[in-house]
Order: C-alpha cells, then sequence, then structure tokens
C-alpha cells in the first residue's frame, strides 16, 4: 500500500510539473518573447484559463503527501524551511503578477507585474530543480529524523550539505532550461505571429542547453546517488522511464523540425514526466535519502496508518476522476491560438 | 518573544490572520452573488447580471489574496510544526489533501468561467457556474473546519504503535460533532461579512447619490440576508459552540468568561480586567447567575472556575482569550441590533432615505472583520496549552531544528510581503468601488488573465 502512495505522490507531482511547469517556463520567457503591451498580454493570455489550475496540483500533491507519509512532510519541510519559504513567497508574486496586472493600465502598472511575474518563475524553475536535486544528493538527516539544511555552506558534496552546491545548482539550471524549452512549446503552440517565431527560437536553443545539461547531470548524479545503479540493476523494466525521456527529447527536435508544434509540446511533456520518473525510480524505496544512508527516510518508516491510506485511496479515486473532468472541460473549452487582438478584455468570453 | 516556539506561533497567528481577512468575505459574497444570480435569471433583469458582476470583479481581487496568502498555511504545518505534522499528519492530512482534491480544483476551474466566460455559458450555465464557485468555497471551508475541529476536539483516531497518531474512523474525523457546529458558525460569521460590505457599498453609493437603483439592492441584500444570520450566528450555532466548549473544554470556558472561582449562579461578565495573578476580574460589570443560565440553563448551576484545575491545565493567555470572546460577542451582539433596525425601516419603506442608517451602515463595515478574527483568536488561544486538546501540548508541537532566528527571517518576510499586498488591495478595492457597477466602458477587466483569480 505505501508503494502504491509512493506512485501516486509521484504521478501528482509528475502531474504538477508537466502542468505548471510550462506556465512557469512561459513566465521565464514572458520579457524575451514578448516585446510590447499587446504581445505580452497574448503571452499571459496563453495561460490565463489554466494556470491556476495548474498551481492546485502542487496543493493537491502536497496534501497528499501530508497524509500519506507524514514523517516525510515533517522532515522535509522543516528541514527545507528556507528555501521553501522563499518559494512560497515567489508563488505570492507570480500570482499577483498575474492576477493584478490587468487592473490597470499605466506605464507605470504593468511593466512592474511583467518583471515580476518573469522573475518569480524564472527563480521558481531554479528552486524547484535544486530541490531535486537536494533530493538526489541526499540531506544530513541524523537518528533523530530531522535535519535542517543551510542555503550553502562551501559548495562541495561533503556531509554538511546546504541547498546550494555544485550538483544541485547544475539540476536547478537543468530544470530551468527544460521549462523554458517547455514553456517555449506551449507559447510557440498557443500564440500566432513574432511571439510564436520568438518563442519557436527560444525552445530551438533551449533543447540543445537541455541536451548536454541532461546527460552531464545524468552521469554524474549515478554517482552522486549510489541508489539510482542499484536500482536499474534490480529492476532493468525501469530503464523504461528514461528511454521515454529520450524518446521524448528526440521527440521535441523532430516535431520542431516538421513545425508539429502541438506533438512537439507533448513530447516535452513526455520527456519531463521520464525525467522525474527516473529520478523517482533511483531513489525508490527512500522518500528522503541521507548523506548516511542508514538514516534515510523510506516508505515504510515514513507511511501513516494502514486504514488511513486505504481510506484515502478511495477518496482520492475518486476525486481525481472529477479534477480530470474539469481539466478536459476547461482546456478544452480553451483549446487552440491567441491571437494579438483577442486577448483583449479576457480570452474568448 | 525570544524562544523558537513563541515565534513560531506568532508566524502561524500572524500569517491565518491576515490569510483569513480575505476568504471570510469571499464565502460571503459566494453566496450573495448566487443570490443575485438567482434574482437576474428568475426576474429576467439585466440590472441583477450588472450587480452580479461588479461583485464578482470584487470577489476576483479578494480571491486572488486569499489563494496567495493560503498557499503557506498548508506549508507551514511541516515547515515551523513538524513535530505535530509528524504525530497527526496521518489523521488531518486527509483533510487537507481532500481540500486540494474536492474544492480547489472545483474553484479554480469553474472561477475563470464564471468571471470571464458569461457570454460563453449562457444564463443558465452561468448560474451553474456562480453556483460551483459557491460550492467549492464552502466545501473548503468544511475541510479546513473538519481539520481545526479535530484539534479541537479529537475524534476517529488512535494512539498507533510508534506512537503516531492514526486515523481510525474516516467519517469520525469529517462528521465530528464539534466540526459540524464550528462550521456553521463560522461560515455565518463569513455571510455576514459578505452581508455587512454589500450593504456598506450600497450605503456608500446611495449617500453619495451615484448608481443608486445599485446602492438599493447592494442595501437591501445585505440587510435581508445579514439580519437571519446574525441572529443564527447567536443561535443556535454561537449557543451550541459555547455548550461545545462547555462540555470538553470546561478550563477554557472559565477562562473566555474570566471566572476565576467556582460558583453556583455564576454570573456572566459584561466587562472587566481579568487580573490573573490575583486571579480575580477588575471593575467587573456582571450580570448574576447568567453564566450558569446560559451554560446549564439553570440559574442557580454551578459553574466551574479556573479553581478547579491545574495551572498547566489553563490556556496560556487568558487576558487575550478573555478580551477576544468579549469583542466576538460584544460585536454580534451590535450586528444584531443594527440589522433588525435596518430591517425595521426597510419593513416601513424608510431605509434607503434614512440617512443615520445608512452612514450607521457604511461605518459598520471594518467590524464583521473583526468579530471574525476575535472569534478565531477565541477558538484557538481558547485551546491552549494544547495543540490537540487532550493529546498534544503546543510546546512539543514546533520543529526541532528551526531555530528563532531563522523563523524571525521568514516572520519578517511574510509582514513585509503582506504589508504590500494589503496596500494594493486597498488601492484596487478603492478603485473598483469608485468604478462602479456602471465602470466605463473602457474598463475591461483581466487583459489577458480570464481565469485568473483562483
Amino acid at each position: 500500500m505505501a508503494t502504491v502512495w509512493f506512485c501516486l505522490v509521484a504521478l501528482m507531482v509528475a502531474m504538477y510539473v508537466v502542468l505548471d511547469g510550462f506556465d512557469l517556463g512561459t513566465g521565464a520567457i514572458h520579457l524575451l518573447v514578448a516585446k510590447t503591451d499587446d504581445e505580452r498580454r497574448q503571452v499571459l493570455a496563453s495561460i490565463g484559463p489554466v494556470w491556476d489550475g495548474n498551481e492546485v496540483w502542487l496543493l493537491a500533491a502536497g496534501g497528499t503527501l501530508y497524509f500519506a507519509f507524514p514523517q516525510l512532510y515533517a522532515s522535509g519541510f522543516s528541514g527545507f524551511y528556507l528555501p521553501l519559504m522563499m518559494v512560497l513567497w515567489l508563488l505570492i508574486l507570480r500570482g499577483i503578477a498575474i492576477e493584478f496586472r490587468g487592473h490597470l493600465h499605466s506605464l507605470v502598472w504593468e511593466p512592474v507585474w511583467d518583471f515580476l511575474f518573469c522573475v518569480s518563475s524564472l527563480l521558481l524553475a531554479v528552486f524547484y530543480g535544486a530541490a531535486l536535486g537536494n533530493v538526489v544528493r541526499g540531506v544530513p538527516l541524523d537518528g533523530s529524523g530531522y535535519f535542517f539544511e543551510p542555503l550553502w555552506t562551501n559548495f562541495r558534496l561533503g556531509a554538511e550539505t546546504g541547498i546550494l552546491d555544485w550538483y544541485t545548482i547544475s539540476v536547478g539550471v537543468l530544470a530551468l532550461m527544460a521549462l523554458v524549452m517547455h514553456g517555449s512549446l506551449w507559447v510557440q503552440m498557443k500564440t500566432t505571429g513574432a511571439v510564436s517565431q520568438r518563442a519557436g527560437h527560444v525552445g530551438g536553443a533551449a533543447f540543445w542547453a537541455v541536451t548536454v545539461l541532461t546527460v552531464v547531470v545524468t552521469v554524474v548524479s549515478f554517482s552522486v546517488q549510489p541508489q539510482i545503479k542499484t536500482n536499474f540493476a534490480r529492476w532493468p523494466a525501469g530503464y523504461v522511464f528514461p528511454v521515454l525521456a529520450v524518446a521524448g527529447a528526440v521527440g521535441v527536435k523532430s516535431f520542431m523540425a516538421k513545425r508539429n508544434e502541438r506533438n512537439a509540446f507533448l513530447s516535452s511533456c513526455i520527456y519531463l514526466a521520464g525525467m522525474l520518473t527516473s529520478v523517482v525510480f533511483g531513489v525508490y524505496p527512500m522518500v528522503l535519502p541521507a548523506r548516511n544512508p542508514e538514516y534515510s527516510l523510506t516508505i515504510d518508516t515514513a507511511k501513516a496508518g494502514a486504514y488511513g491510506l486505504k481510506i484515502g485511496l478511495i477518496w482520492w479515486v475518486f476525486g481525481m476522476l472529477l479534477a480530470t473532468g474539469y481539466f478536459v472541460f476547461v482546456y478544452r473549452s480553451f483549446a487552440g491560438k491567441v491571437t494579438a487582438g483577442q486577448s483583449e478584455g479576457g480570452h474568448k468570453s | 518573544m525570544n524562544s523558537a516556539l513563541d515565534v513560531h506561533r506568532l508566524h502561524f497567528a500572524f500569517t491565518i490572520t491576515f490569510h483569513y481577512i480575505f476568504p471570510q468575505l469571499t464565502m460571503g459574497l459566494a453566496l450573495l452573488l448566487v443570490y443575485l444570480k438567482t434574482k437576474a435569471l428568475r426576474t429576467g433583469d439585466e440590472h441583477y447580471n450588472k450587480a452580479a458582476r461588479f461583485w464578482a470583479r470584487i470577489f476576483g481581487i479578494n480571491f486572488a489574496v486569499g489563494v496567495v496568502t493560503g498557499i503557506p498555511m498548508e506549508f507551514q504545518f511541516g515547515t515551523n510544526w513538524a513535530e505535530f505534522s509528524k504525530a497527526a499528519g496521518g489523521v488531518i492530512g486527509q483533510t487537507l489533501a481532500m481540500e486540494g482534491v474536492f474544492s480547489f480544483f472545483l474553484e479554480s476551474s469553474f472561477l475563470g468561467l464564471f468571471l470571464f466566460g458569461e457570454k460563453k455559458l449562457g444564463r443558465i450555465g452561468h448560474w451553474w457556474a456562480a453556483f460551483l464557485v459557491f460550492l467549492g468555497s464552502w466545501l473548503s471551508g468544511y475541510l479546513i473546519v473538519a481539520t481545526d475541529a479535530w484539534m479541537q476536539h479529537p475524534t476517529g483516531y488512535a494512539i498507533g504503535a510508534n506512537g503516531a497518531i492514526e486515523l481510525t474512523s474516516f467519517w469520525g474525523l469529517l462528521l465530528n460533532r464539534w466540526a459540524l457546529w464550528q462550521y456553521a458558525h463560522t461560515m455565518i460569521g463569513a455571510v455576514q461579512t459578505g452581508c455587512f460590505v454589500m450593504a456598506a457599498v450600497g450605503a456608500f453609493y446611495l449617500l453619495t447619490k451615484r448608481d443608486e437603483a445599485y446602492g438599493r439592492t447592494f442595501v437591501k441584500a445585505g440587510v435581508l440576508v445579514g439580519v437571519v444570520a446574525s441572529l443564527l450566528q447567536l443561535f443556535p450555532t454561537g449557543d451550541m459552540q459555547g455548550k461545545l466548549i462547555a462540555e470538553y473544554q470546561q478550563p477554557t470556558l472559565a477562562a473566555m468568561e474570566g471566572l476565576f472561582e467556582s460558583q453556583p449562579n455564576a454570573p456572566l461578565a459584561i466587562l472587566g480586567q481579568p487580573d490573573v495573578q490575583n486571579r480575580r476580574l477588575d471593575n467587573p460589570l456582571q450580570i448574576p447567575g447568567m453564566l450558569s443560565f446560559l451554560t446549564y440553563r439553570k440559574w442557580t448551576a454551578h459553574v466551574k472556575g479556573l479553581d478547579r484545575f491545574p495551572e498547566d491545565l489553563w490556556p496560556d493567555r487568558i487576558p487575550l482569550l478573555y478580551y477576544s470572546y468579549h469583542v466576538m460577542v460584544g460585536l454580534g451582539t451590535i450586528f444584531i441590533a443594527v440589522q433588525l433596525m435596518a430591517l425595521l425601516l426597510y419593513w416601513r419603506k424608510k431605509l434607503y432615505q434614512s440617512r443615520w442608517m445608512l452612514w450607521v451602515l457604511m461605518l459598520c463595515v471594518p467590524l464583521p472583520y473583526i468579530a471574525n478574527t476575535a472569534g478565531w483568536i477565541t477558538a484557538e488561544v481558547g485551546r491552549q496549552p494544547w495543540l490537540i486538546y487532550g493529546l498534544m501540548r503546543t510546546a512539543h508541537g514546533a520543529s526541532p531544528r528551526v531555530g528563532a532566528g531563522n523563523a524571525w527571517f521568514t516572520l519578517i518576510g511574510f509582514m513585509g510581503l503582506y504589508s504590500l499586498l494589503a496596500i494594493l488591495w486597498c488601492f484596487l478595492m478603492g478603485r473598483e468601488i469608485h468604478l462602479g457597477p456602471e465602470p466605463p466602458v473602457m474598463h475591461t477587466h483581466g487583459s489577458a488573465t480570464p481565469a485568473a483569480a483562483d
């Protein structure tokens, strides 16, 4: 049962990364691909009706993690105290930037929110990547089941790690590049004209950065976290995840060449899901590896009581079916491209 | 304020207090929006649709701030209260996760359609969008109140082998008696905020002689719904809430009432300052026997005072608890008086001309916010010294590795950020009210952010 919940939480996190990933990426390239106010509205309109629902996956995943693995929630969130709080501040700034921008039309109003939207999206992508890097590398948990990481120590992979070291920073940069690619492909698909074109160029450039960084980070990760090698040796079927990531990356390149914008974006979704599931598979059954392996949190040490996990499965499946229904409804009523003039006064209403 | 524990408490108190300014209005307005949309549907009068659009814009601003300040709440259980989360996550994580899965997805999906999809959805479809937003926000309210109610009065659990608290009854958690009454009391409080705000804006338009047709609609809706809400707030919901406290949190009841000595014919303190050191109420103004009557429906009933309980079971901030409780009850009484007076004038067809009453309605607008906040302080400070009543003390719930310095750092960060939000909120709210229900055509809302507010 704990393994089932491990997979479900991983699925929710993957949903979050794929969905909120494209609107974070959209934010990160906002100032780069949209120059005029009209173009910026076009970019914002491309995520307008959906970004908020996408972010709900973070809350839903957080809540699910909380009741399925309370010990992980407690150790992880208090250990990552400082970066997590900064993520919250960034989420606040980003949320109000998107919300408040349209209320007023002034030369000193919109630029502020455009800048905040871009910077907060960009930093969030780096923070998420660094967080994932921390999970792979392991944290300084001790016998009490707790740890507290400073933002940085000496940037090396010693016993006294900080949130940021050369490894986690490189994962952060990879995450940023991956989401820039993901967001560019989204914007390219959802917009027209100059914005769509610029997004295509950014996406093409980001693709090469992603490719190089993926290879480097993957190779390094095998030495940083030995469990990954063990798991792939033990369950060769797990290779399906990295294969998925590679297939996604290849798909991005070839569909971009064919100018098939939709499939290029979908390939990028597959790449992200493949990368994330590879990591998750690599650390299983650990949920939070420790620098000293004997203190690692595993699904069994972190899980909640059996009854709660069982009853949770019933309402979770029911609730997810409902949520999927809403998402299909919203995305369908939002199908098609956003043109420059169309963003005026709310999308297609 | 030097111990990490105190900073963690202040951290949560500050962020939750600020957060709740916004949901109390949106939950109340959600109901009033359904009222306006129903009116529009039944009368076919475009006036009500315009009124609903105006309030939808106000709703959108408040919802946005409510969402961004709400996200930190879910995370703070883990960041600042790790020991509590570790022990109780298997139980309260259920309700928190259900909130995300059942209400946030619903709200975020339909709010965009409600705010920007009116033409596309049609009359009936738009009514449904309003209704689903209402449903989502009220469901969210229930799951949060059920979480708090479990901390006030834990049910449906057992202590597992490793000392963790495990869920044993899903319905025991969800249908906790405390949760049902607390929910009714909380939501009616939110409706009161919605009603007073709507009535205040209406009164403002009538007093300034602009948009007067809307002014009348808003004042009428605020008063007609508000009078029912203010009565229900006292009885049965407030009354039942008091009875539950008398039954399960006896030291809390004594501290709330400033009753230091056990006695029959226990008096109800209307005014007075608790002097905890000397265990007495200074300058008391009391109604003899009233507390006995309210608690046990018998004037002579014996009520336990704080002297019956060891001091380590007393709530640790008795004056704060006493005052917030008295502020809440005092304001609740004022609301009943104001609303009944307004109803009387409405009934005699004098309400819209009665400038003094409109002044009162307009100036009352901060009071329901204060009353709701004071109510929550009563509930949460009253729960002390327990984090989970009878099971875990607040002193044992914080994150062991997060020191006071780091907690101060993030608390100050939140204070700065929330000050900024407050200023922006005041500016945008003032602007919407100034633009009014029939804004100039240029005012197209949310250029690019259809689904904007979650």
